[in-house]
């Protein structure tokens, strides 16, 4: 009975295809073809079937078939086996030791953060370890201005800046910064950590290429992680490295006549040795090899120059032959998010393409009026500034690198951040490995915190154990952070740079730490 | 001062008024929007500063760039002169004049509540989620959407053709090599946004001044070179903001929240000046994270300064190689991003389909990694709450089950859901009364309800721990501002009814009750509305790309500023616009779009829905809820009509309907 049921739907079904099939434009066409193929030459009709049914099966076989070649077919039961065997490792590991050590000894501020902050254990330190150069964090003309905005836009714009959260200071903030470094335009932020990160992607794409110094800072990297383009190192701020790179890049493109986009990436005042770059000679290289330039002038904007314009106005480089400039304003500003200047194509492009400007809200007003403010007051005074804090940072320099035995300083002369690092006989003659360094420097630091002086360490750790870009491991070297600051007395900041030196002797003459005993320096 | 007096009833004019330097010279809160914005654009020390200004001004002209305008363009816009038309009528009382223009720009930050029935309590009986029924549009619809794609590409091609050829040069100077560099952009990359988006580029990016709160001041532009280059008229025009993430109205420059910031500012200062790691945190900062982590139901939680990087930055320090992310696909880029820095594969699954998923799980469990067929170590689901392009949320009970089944973590980002969802507020977990303790990781942002910016992750405290010690974000990125700290701070505490009590409760109930209602009278209106009900986010599908400028501008000349989007955020097809509902609109702003959607809809022709979706008539008496479907079963699909419901009814009926089932 159901048997002769399913017949009679077969042969309805059929009988409806058939039909289908033939009010098809072209079928009888198909039909005919295929009648008269037939009878011409079965065997042929034989080898069409067959070709027709493995074109089918080709096009219905899943794009990633390639993937699956070792799948394993499972049964349901033995699937089920596995996943009750299946035990996952925890979610995170747990803490290192260096690591326990760090979130211990984490300093925390109560109230604002000055040249003398208050701490959480109610001591008043000096306070060597902000990115507060110029005291702009207490300038009350700035905080007023700061309130009047608060009372004028509340504080989050609450969306992305395409859709309604660019505000007109914004656009005034991007046009005070153009003007004050001198390009053509600027595109705001809202955080500096990711800004470049999101700059690298907006332009370099797979198959680009982008020469990059080996000590770049974590951002950069994780930029060049994202962007996919082939990636070539040069030895850290050697220039001649660089140009052989740069010679070779452009020997192999000539060959295989290719033109691709080609980027430099580089830093102004490095992150990791606080060294300063070369930006004529560097000039010079791009234009030669036709690449473009990205320099990060993270920790060199508002400091470098004589108005702090950076690198650019240090060393005389008109800012328009640099392609992108990108930096900070949550440093010495005292704002915060991050910028790109640049001609204006290259930052209407990033408007649409940088990941992080366009899925992300926009900058709270509050900030984009201080980084105006800030810049206006660098500006007005660079000497009350600038020029206090450089001379801070030469009394502070006088303390450290020519008269400790033990560490130099591998910042430019100019940079409020002094990176104070061990020096090479020392480590050598010691054995020292880098976590070895790395616990006598935290050493260092809470022997000065004993002495009311907040300095930290470099936080290397995320590029050492950054992965990302196999190949180039990079280490850098453990240091400790000292961070000038014009808030403080010539007095005052002398006497906090032999506070440090004695720290810094006291430590590594203890006699558990001189492990193999061996004079040294 | 002397005052310029304008017509009030003209939303937006312009203004030229300069700040009387005795008013500017000391700073009270009782002083006119006008005095204040045009303050901050001169300066207290109004002498020196105009001579620096004005050098300012002298340097980008001497500079002639192209963008060097701002100061000179931007006009100092007078919000007392847009205030609301339709509540001006005291404005001429001259002994209440400061109070009510006080209380005037109050209300345009956040609308006072007509009545106490317009609240609803957002949540979920714990039953694992229905996807939303999707309603479709014809398919000859369809089909002129795709032609009008065709035809843009065709016109853009052409126009390239000729362009490249006879136009001005300086358009395609960015996609041409030229003297040895390659091209910056890539000729085919850059085709859309040259020839399509920048068609309808004014509807994008649209500047604002001051809160983006119940209403938004839009820069009135224009341009003359077809969306490249604009200017700036000078006027601003007030519109209601349907298009802020604001959705518990914390958008507010005036309350208890700014009051709390501007005590903070002169207390903590601009900034934390320091990355977490170093110095930046400050027992401000401390007192957020533990507040935070009370609030969503976590022993612990970390903060950022840019919601983005939160992700971005979580992943890696979470996942790497040996483990598998499966992400939903239609996760945010901060996802994608971060997964993709991790180093740990990466597969997705359709939309909130968790048979799609489970299906995912098995093979991923049974198959081990790729290769070495070896084990994963771990496997890591990643969803959102609630998601911003469709308005649909998690089937969290659902995800659960499967979590208990297949042992994976689950990543919740809770962007849009924190505040937005749930009895109170506390987002998806609140909201299917979950225990927050069964999910690993809840991440979510603060730039979206609670008004400030940045991102959190809440979570076990040694996972917390870990992360604070490796996460790049932490280590080497700014802390958030002292300012936004608090703002993150006093908003929590008014939620939670320790500040101000009583109006956390309130916010919270009337985006729930605004959210139904506005969705049940779209759909009633006949549109086709995507995501679930009880979400704040409510997709319009307009499908066809002319559509998109059309009903952005309709809307605007309404003065109703909306988000609109299109391909490439979207599919293809699938252009919508989307509104952002707000505990800071009150139900006369919902008619208000009711009534202009119910316009702009016939205009445009774009109500196409067929009824599957909701929005029927009213059952007839006697047939409750609960006997729907046995009715309707009984009645047969006729009952299943297009809605076209007459604008009065749907205002009628919608405050009562809202708080029912939405049917
Ligand atoms: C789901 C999701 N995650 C993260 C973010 C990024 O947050 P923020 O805007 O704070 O950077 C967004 C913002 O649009 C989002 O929608």
């Amino acid at each position: 009975m159901e048997l002769q049921e399913l017949q009679t739907h077969l042969t309805e079904w059929l009988n409806e295809a058939i039909t289908a099939f033939q009010k098809v434009p072209g079928s009888a066409v198909l039909i005919r073809y295929v009648r008269s193929s037939y009878q011409n030459d079965p065997v042929r009709s034989a080898i069409e079937l067959v070709l027709v049914i493995f074109f089918i099966r080709y096009l219905m076989a899943p794009a990633y078939s390639t993937s699956k070649q070792n799948f394993i077919k499972l049964t349901d039961d033995e699937i089920d086996e596995l996943v009750d065997e299946w035990t996952p490792e925890p979610l995170v590991p747990n803490m290192t030791v260096l690591e326990e050590m760090e979130s211990e000894k984490l300093p925390i501020i109560v109230g604002a953060t000055g040249p003398k902050s208050k701490l959480a254990n109610g001591r008043t330190v000096t306070n060597l370890a902000s990115y507060n150069f110029y005291n702009l964090n207490a300038n009350e003309q700035i905080k007023e201005k700061a309130i009047q905005t608060l009372r004028t836009y509340g504080v989050g714009p609450c969306g992305p800046p395409q859709f309604y959260g660019t505000q007109d200071v914004h656009m005034r903030a991007e046009a005070d910064i153009a003007n004050y470094i001198g390009t053509e335009g600027c595109i705001v932020y809202a955080q500096a950590f990711s800004t470049i990160s999101s700059v690298i992607p907006a332009f370099c794409k797979r198959g680009d290429i982008i020469v990059a110094d080996r000590a770049v800072n974590y951002s950069i990297r994780r930029g060049l992680e994202i962007s996919r383009s082939n990636i070539r190192w040069y030895a850290h701020n050697d220039l001649d490295d660089l140009e052989r790179v740069m010679a070779k890049v452009v020997a192999e493109q000539a060959r295989t006549k290719k033109l691709t986009r080609r980027f430099l990436v580089t830093e102004a005042l490095f992150e990791t040795t606080g060294e300063m770059n070369d930006l004529p000679h560097l000039i010079e290289l791009k234009e030669k090899y036709k690449f473009r330039i990205m320099l990060d002038e993270t920790w060199s904007f508002g400091v470098l120059g004589r108005t702090g314009r950076g690198l650019t106005e240090a060393q005389n480089v008109d800012p328009t032959q640099v392609d992108m400039i990108v930096g900070s304003l949550a440093g010495p500003l005292c704002a915060g998010g991050g910028f790109c200047a640049g001609p204006k194509d290259v930052v209407e492009h990033q408007r649409l393409t940088a990941a992080s400007y366009t899925f992300s809200a926009a900058l709270p007003a509050m900030l984009a009026i201080i980084a105006s403010e800030s810049l206006h007051v660098i500006q007005e005074n660079p000497e009350a500034t600038l020029g206090v804090c450089r001379e801070n940072i030469r009394l502070m320099r006088a303390q450290l690198d020519p008269k400790s035995d033990w560490v130099i300083c591998t910042s430019a002369p100019e940079n409020p951040i002094l990176l104070l690092v061990l020096k090479p006989q020392v480590v050598e003659a010691r054995r020292l490995t880098a976590e070895d360094q790395e616990r006598l420097l935290q050493e260092v630091a809470d022997e000065c915190l004993a002495n009311n002086i907040l300095v930290t360490r470099l936080k290397g750790g995320p590029i050492t154990t950054h992965m990302g870009l196999k190949d180039n491991v990079y280490t850098a070297t453990p240091a400790l952070k000292v961070c000038v600051t014009s808030g403080l007395s010539k007095k005052e900041t002398e006497k906090a740079g032999i506070a440090i030196r004695h720290a810094i002797t006291k430590v590594m003459t203890k006699k558990g730490n001189n492990k193999l005993g061996v004079p040294t320096a | 001062m002397p005052r310029r007096i304008t017509n009030p009833f003209s939303s937006s004019s312009s203004s030229s008024t300069m700040p009387n330097p005795d008013a500017a010279a000391e700073r009270r809160p009782s002083l006119s929007k006008a005095t204040r914005i045009a303050q901050f654009f001169s300066s207290p020390k109004s002498k020196d500063q105009l001579s620096e200004k004005q050098a300012l001004q002298a340097m980008q002209q001497n500079q002639g760039a192209g963008t060097a305008t701002s100061i000179l363009s931007l006009p100092s816009i007078s919000l007392s002169e847009h205030l609301n038309s339709h509540e001006s009528t005291t404005l001429f009382q001259p002994p209440s004049l400061e109070e009510t223009l006080k209380r005037q720009r109050a209300e345009a930050q956040f609308g006072p509540l007509n009545s106490q029935s317009h609240r609803y309590i957002s949540t979920h009986d714990g039953s694992t989620l229905e996807p939303p029924v999707e309603d479709e549009p014809p398919y000859y619809y369809v089909l002129t959407t795709y032609l009008s794609y065709l035809i843009l590409i065709f016109f853009g091609h052409a126009r390239d053709f000729f362009g490249k050829r006879f136009g001005d040069q300086n358009h395609y100077k960015a996609l041409r090599a030229q003297n040895g560099y390659a091209p910056l952009n890539d000729d085919f990359d850059n085709f859309y946004v040259r020839r399509l988006k920048m068609r309808i580029d004014d509807c994008f990016a649209r500047p604002t001044t001051g809160v983006p709160g119940r209403y938004i001041t839009l820069l009135d532009r224009k341009s003359d070179d077809f969306n490249r280059n604009y200017q700036y008229t000078g006027t601003c025009t007030e519109t209601l903001n349907m298009s802020s993430y604001n959705y518990l109205g914390f958008a507010q420059s005036v309350g208890p929240c700014a009051d709390a910031v501007e005590e903070c500012v002169h207390k903590y200062g601009l900034s934390a000046c320091s990355p977490r790691a170093d110095t930046g945190t400050s027992d401000l900062a401390l007192e957020v994270e533990r507040e935070i982590a009370k609030f969503v139901g976590k022993p612990a939680a970390m903060v950022f300064s840019m919601g983005f990087v939160t992700n971005a930055g979580s992943f890696p320090a979470l996942v790497s190689k040996g483990d598998l992310i499966i992400s939903d696909e239609l996760n945010h880029a901060s996802i994608r991003i971060g997964a993709r820095l991790s180093g740990a594969v990466i597969r997705s699954f359709k939309h909130n389909n968790m048979d799609d998923l489970e299906k995912l799980l098995r093979e991923a469990i049974a198959q081990g990694q790729p290769r070495t067929h070896r084990p994963w170590k771990k496997i890591l689901v990643a969803i959102e709450g609630l998601y911003s392009m469709e308005g649909t949320m998690c089937d969290l009970p659902g995800i659960l089950a499967l979590k208990k089944k297949y042992k994976f973590f689950l990543y919740i980002d809770e962007a849009h859901s924190i505040g937005a969802v749930g009895a109170n507020g506390r987002g998806v977990c609140d909201y299917f009364n979950v225990d927050p303790a069964e999910v690993d990781i809840l991440m979510g942002t603060l730039t979206k309800s609670f008004g400030a910016n940045g991102g959190y992750v809440a979570a076990e405290k040694h996972i917390i721990d870990k992360l604070k010690a490796t996460n790049a974000a932490t280590l080497l990125g700014e802390s958030p501002a002292p300012a936004v700290l608090m703002q993150i701070l006093a908003s929590l505490k008014i939620i939670e009814g320790e500040l101000a009590p009583g109006q956390g409760e309130e916010r919270l109930q009337r985006i729930a009750f605004n959210s139904r209602y506005l969705r049940l009278g779209l759909k009633r209106l006949g549109f086709i509305v995507y995501g679930h009900d009880d979400s704040p986010i409510i997709p319009v599908m307009l499908y066809n790309p002319g559509k998109i400028s059309a009903f952005s501008h309709e809307m605007l000349k309404r003065k109703i500023a909306v988000v609109v989007v299109g391909y490439p955020a979207t599919p293809l097809i699938s252009s919508r616009a989307r509104f952002c509902v707000s505990a800071a609109h009150n139900k006369d702003d919902l008619d208000r779009l009711l009534a202009a959607c119910d316009e702009v809809g016939d205009i445009l022709q774009i109500k196409f829905s067929t009824g599957v979706a909701g929005g029927l008539e009213p059952l007839p008496a006697g047939v409750t809820p609960e006997m729907e479907k046995e009715y309707i079963k009984a009645k047969g699909q006729a009952l299943i009509k297009p809605p076209r419901w007459k604008l009065e009814d749907v205002i009628a009926r919608g405050v009562e309907d809202a708080k029912r089932p939405l049917r």
